[in-house]
């Protein structure tokens, strides 16, 4: 009866040293939270964008450069004009701003974005606030 | 104001539902009238954009052209005069023999056989189809061979950090940069910051459009009056042109 007991004891203690590295591995670096974008969804699915933004956009950035297409889906201003945070004075949070859309995740990753280094960061102009 | 239908015509390429008609005219004789091509066509060599720069009617005094460019393309100075970005500048000029001055504004001169572009290491500096000389700022590498090998002088390179930039006009430290003829605006239409300011201030001296339409009034005005070429004999067939110099 005691050795049963024993070899529980054992188990558990096992089981939560096992445990515990992920756990607080998990609370080291949080999951990052950015805020929301406007409009009702992206150009493409949230699940390709999050791995592939980065080629869409440098492939764009050729086509607009050099041979002046300007349409508007994968263009870096339209990801901007949805994504930067509007304050409630009707301002733009830079989207490179700590905790914002891209730099939230570009932090979490631990990649430097550089297209803000030319870029700029907020809309030009004020856009209607889809619901 | 008054409309040149023969401008519309030509560009067939244009005639899209997306194309809107934007005409500019501020004056008999001024008038540009472009269609916005459309904004998935690609740009093609149909189009040669040109300046043409009449110095009898360019004031010494009056710097609206190069205001408007700076303040179209965020050029922000850091009150460093020897190193500010300037993509325009008006030159005064003096004939020693006789004291006759003029002014007038330059910048890139949009060569058909750019220099700039011939000596680049990257491909960065490069002629668009329909003649406008770029800098691709992704991979320039900051060289400055292309600000040495320009007859004109006419790029400057960011020294200092940018902040604030036009999203039309990105800018950033490390690269070289010139006018762009406000591409921007050329590829929806409008007219370039400069010569829209010159218009507005009612100098009518600058005019912009397209030098292979042979109905365009930069065309007309080539054609039939005497202009020139800033360096000629470099034979760079530059798209600014000017007359009275």
């Amino acid at each position: 009866m005691s050795n049963t007991r024993l070899r529980v004891v054992v188990l558990v203690m096992v089981g939560v040293l096992l445990g515990t590295p992920a756990l607080t591995g998990a609370c080291q670096v949080p999951v990052p939270a950015h805020p929301e974008g406007r409009g009702d969804h992206c150009v493409r699915d949230t699940e390709f964008m999050r791995r592939n933004h980065m080629d869409v956009i440098r492939h764009k950035r050729d086509l607009t450069m050099r041979k002046g297409i300007r349409t508007a889906e994968d263009s870096l201003k339209e990801c901007i004009g949805c994504h930067a945070e509007q304050r409630p004075d009707g301002s733009y949070v830079p989207v490179n701003a700590p905790g914002q859309f891209c730099q939230s995740c570009h932090s979490y990753a631990g990649i430097q974005p550089d297209c803000f280094e030319c870029h700029a960061t907020t809309p030009a102009a004020l856009p209607a606030i889809k619901p | 104001m008054r409309n040149e239908s023969a401008d519309q015509g030509r560009r067939g390429f244009l005639g899209t539902a997306t194309a809107t008609v934007v005409g500019l005219v501020a004056a008999p004789g001024l008038s540009l009238v472009a269609l916005a091509r459309s904004p998935e066509a690609a740009v093609d060599d149909k189009s040669r954009w040109g300046l043409l720069i009449d110095t009898a009617k360019c004031s010494t005094d009056c710097t609206a052209c190069t205001i408007a460019c700076s303040t179209e393309n965020g050029l922000t100075s850091h009150d460093r005069p020897a190193s500010d970005a300037q993509w325009l500048r008006k030159v005064q000029l003096k004939e020693k023999a006789t004291g006759r001055t003029l002014s007038l504004p330059v910048g890139c001169q949009h060569c058909e056989r750019p220099p700039c572009v011939d000596v680049c290491p990257t491909g960065a500096s490069f002629r668009r189809a329909d003649g406008i000389v770029l800098v691709d700022k992704h991979i320039c590498i900051g060289c400055r061979y292309c600000m040495m090998a320009c007859p004109y002088k006419a790029r400057s390179f960011g020294h200092e950090e940018m902040h604030d930039q036009k999203p039309y006009s990105p800018r950033g430290k490390g690269t070289v940069e010139a006018c762009t003829l406000c591409v921007h605006r050329v590829d929806a239409g409008r007219l370039p910051a400069c010569v829209e300011a010159c218009q507005k201030d009612g100098h009518q001296a600058m005019i912009f459009g397209d030098l292979k339409d042979p109905n365009s009034t930069i065309a007309k005005r080539l054609a039939a009056e005497p202009t020139h070429q800033l360096r000629e004999a470099l034979n760079l067939n530059t798209g600014v042109r000017y007359q009275g110099v």
